[in-house]
């Protein structure tokens, strides 16, 4: 048996509520400190909040984890806490070996310095040693495919140019264990299978790696073994392919009190393809017409509405959208079919967003979980003109006697 | 050649343990001593960032000191005629605007570097020590363009340094080392309370008028001397005068209580800092 990497015991973060997302003047704290001799017992528990509480376990040298959970549940919280970025409110983690966090991607980028300098930085803000760097420059600029420009300041790089340099800076890190944080959502499908595949090798390296997605597909394929955070705490951990089955299931049936809480009239809460009743759709069986089901509950009546279905790549780019008018909702469950005479998309993620106008005002449903589009021969031109649309098209080249003829 | 061969993973790894905040603080020198290269890599970046996008770019290390000097020699020399020890007015001033400029510069630096490098401080660890401590290193870049400026002005009046120029460095330490100190308080507490941000701009010209930028220490009543050297940058600028031109002489009990408000303020900055280390993510 290979060694322990990381032994987690009694973890928890406790945050006071808003403690985050604000900073207090010096007015707050004086008028605190004025009043406190007045409230001191008034102080209740549930002004805090526990971020992550009680969470244990122990990985393995070379384990590839998936940690999975709905926002807020405290993936990122545990990862920030085995980073050192955070410290933890109780209990305690043991790290065997040089931690490298891939939180964000362009940590430490500055738009004035040229890429060049960037790549050095950004390397040695995320732990790399200069030589280190030096080493693997020339790898770092071709696996992020911007040699041309790399003497240029980055302000002046395209967006999607930024984020391959940033991955490539952070792929090449080399700690005994990483932490990972919903990075490979960057750039164009094609960076993308790109940056997976250099995971893989990662990871079949010998590495530890702890690897934070929303994409399960990706957990699928990368990782063994993966832990569900649920409110804070570890609700379930085992085999991959498991635990995120479970946790699709369970987040395809949603509480009762939660889709109280949805908030807008309506609360959309499932939806699947009929023809293979999942959120998945495979091109090599595709059946022409495809059914696509969504399933609400309304809560309150809607007399005259509209209703609007999106279709979103995973740049959240609008790929088709059509609106329907008059929306007339009566309260109960209720089902919506949307259908496609053919849904003629290229293999990706892409995700469905409803919104719906009550008469009053817009609510907005992004659609979990994403929808997969797969197929065995993916057909690809040359990588980089791959598009989110799979047409049907033929070609007819004219010959240039007759193009000539024509013009004079 | 480049190294594709995965490097093997050291057979004992460190191990780090991660726990809750301790009451007591420990500076955790491998760590940054590990650190020195991005050390390196900041104050780096801060020079390399400073004057991009400028017309005249370094110009403005030398010409800011260079105008205040001549704004002083006019105002507070000619005009008011503020006594000067016996130095031309220009020299007076522009000795004193040395360490003051640099010292202005780096607090005011150190003090909103860790909340201008939130981003970064929230997505990856490193000692933050590093932050406060590469903007007071980078300031050092201005300090010694302007330095030429001075040695020009020198020539111009015919001043020979004397062998006192070799205290120059210990002072210039002092200015860095109060700056540090200073500047850890502030940033810790800038993180938290935005409120020094503003305070800062008033707390730097109170500061300039209790030393002795403007005026000679010598018009300190002389009982009053050991307090007013409670005020480490009065040692320091004292010290600078007398380095550079052999004129005016340190005093000494005021340089000794400077010195020992310089270790006292670096000590409980460093303490304070570590302190906030800890915490300061969550609140930032």
């Amino acid at each position: 048996m290979s060694e322990i990497a990381i032994h987690v015991e009694g973890l928890g973060k406790r945050y006071r509520v808003g403690e985050r997302e604000r900073y207090y003047a010096l007015r707050d704290v004086l008028t605190r400190a004025f009043l406190a001799p007045f409230r001191r017992s008034q102080r209740r528990p549930k002004d805090y909040l526990w971020a992550l509480r009680d969470v244990s376990f122990d990985i393995r040298q070379g384990e590839v984890v998936g940690l999975i959970g709905r926002n807020g549940a405290g993936k990122t919280t545990l990862l920030k806490l085995l980073s050192r970025i955070t410290r933890p409110t109780v209990g305690f983690a043991e790290v065997h070996g040089r931690v490298g966090s891939l939180i964000e991607v362009g940590t430490g980028f500055h738009p004035e310095l040229t890429g060049r300098e960037n790549v050095y930085l950004s390397g040695a803000i995320l732990g790399m040693k200069k030589n280190d760097i030096q080493n693997r420059f020339d790898e770092i600029v071709a696996f992020a495919e911007v040699e041309r420009f790399i003497d240029t300041p980055l302000k002046h790089f395209s967006t999607g140019m930024q984020m391959r340099l940033a991955f490539a800076v952070a792929a090449h890190l080399e700690p005994e264990i990483m932490l990972v944080d919903e990075v490979l959502a960057v750039g164009d499908l094609q960076f993308q299978k790109k940056c997976l595949g250099k995971m893989e090798d990662v990871s079949q390296s010998g590495r530890t790696i702890i690897f934070v997605s929303h994409q399960m597909n990706q957990i699928r394929r990368l990782c063994e073994r993966a832990i569900w955070v649920d409110g804070g705490r570890r609700r379930l951990d085992g085999p991959a392919k498991e635990v995120v089955n479970d946790y699709e299931a369970a987040s395809l049936r949603m509480e009762r009190n939660e889709i109280e809480q949805m908030p807008g009239s309506v609360a959309f809460r499932r939806w699947l393809i009929e023809h293979t009743q999942s959120n998945r759709l495979d091109l090599d069986d595709i059946p022409g017409k495809v059914v696509v089901k969504f399933q609400a509950v309304v809560k309150t009546e809607i007399p005259k509405g509209i209703l609007v279905v999106s279709l979103r790549s995973d740049e959240n780019a609008i790929l088709w959208s059509a609106m329907y008018p008059d929306l007339q909702m009566k309260p109960g469950p209720l089902e919506l079919n949307v259908s496609f005479a053919n849904l003629p998309l290229n293999p990706g993620v892409y995700f469905w967003e409803i919104r719906v106008h009550d008469g009053h005002q817009w609510f907005d449903h992004m659609q979990v979980p994403e929808f997969s589009v797969v197929a065995k021969t993916d057909t690809d031109v040359y990588g980089y003109l791959k598009g989110a649309l799979n047409l049907d098209v033929s070609f007819d080249l004219l010959d240039q006697t007759e193009y000539k003829l024509e013009r004079s | 050649m480049s190294v594709t061969a995965e490097t093997p993973l050291l057979a004992k790894p460190p191990v780090f343990r991660i726990t809750p905040p301790s009451r007591w603080w420990v500076l955790p020198f491998s760590e940054l001593w590990d650190s020195r290269e991005l050390l390196y890599f900041f104050v780096w970046r801060d020079i390399k960032i400073r004057y991009k996008q400028t017309a005249i770019g370094a110009a403005w290390a030398v010409l800011q000191p260079l105008l205040t000097m001549l704004i002083f020699s006019l105002f507070f020399g000619r005009l008011a005629h503020i006594p000067s020890e016996g130095m031309p007015y220009p020299i007076f001033y522009y000795s004193a605007l040395l360490p003051w400029t640099y010292f202005a510069g780096a607090l005011q630096g150190a003090t909103n570097t860790i909340v201008d490098n939130q981003r970064v401080i929230t997505k990856v660890y490193f000692p933050r020590l590093i932050l406060p401590a590469s903007s007071v290193l980078s300031g050092l870049v201005d300090f010694g363009i302007s330095f030429v400026m001075f040695l020009v002005l020198l020539l111009y009046y015919g001043i020979r340094p004397t062998v006192a120029v070799l205290w120059l460095p210990a002072f210039l330490l002092m200015a860095v080392l109060t700056a540090l100190g200073v500047g850890l308080w502030l940033s810790a507490l800038n993180a938290i309370y935005r409120d020094v941000r503003y305070v800062l701009p008033f707390l730097v010209q109170f500061w300039m008028f209790a030393s002795p930028v403007v005026y000679p220490s010598s018009l300190v009543p002389t009982k009053w001397r050991w307090l007013y050297g409670l005020n480490p940058m009065a040692g320091v600028i004292e010290g600078f005068r007398w380095s550079l031109t052999g004129r005016g002489g340190p005093r000494g009990p005021l340089l000794l209580a400077s010195v020992g408000v310089v270790i006292g303020v670096l000590l409980s900055g460093v303490a304070y800092f570590q302190k906030m280390e800890t915490t300061v993510v969550d609140v930032v």
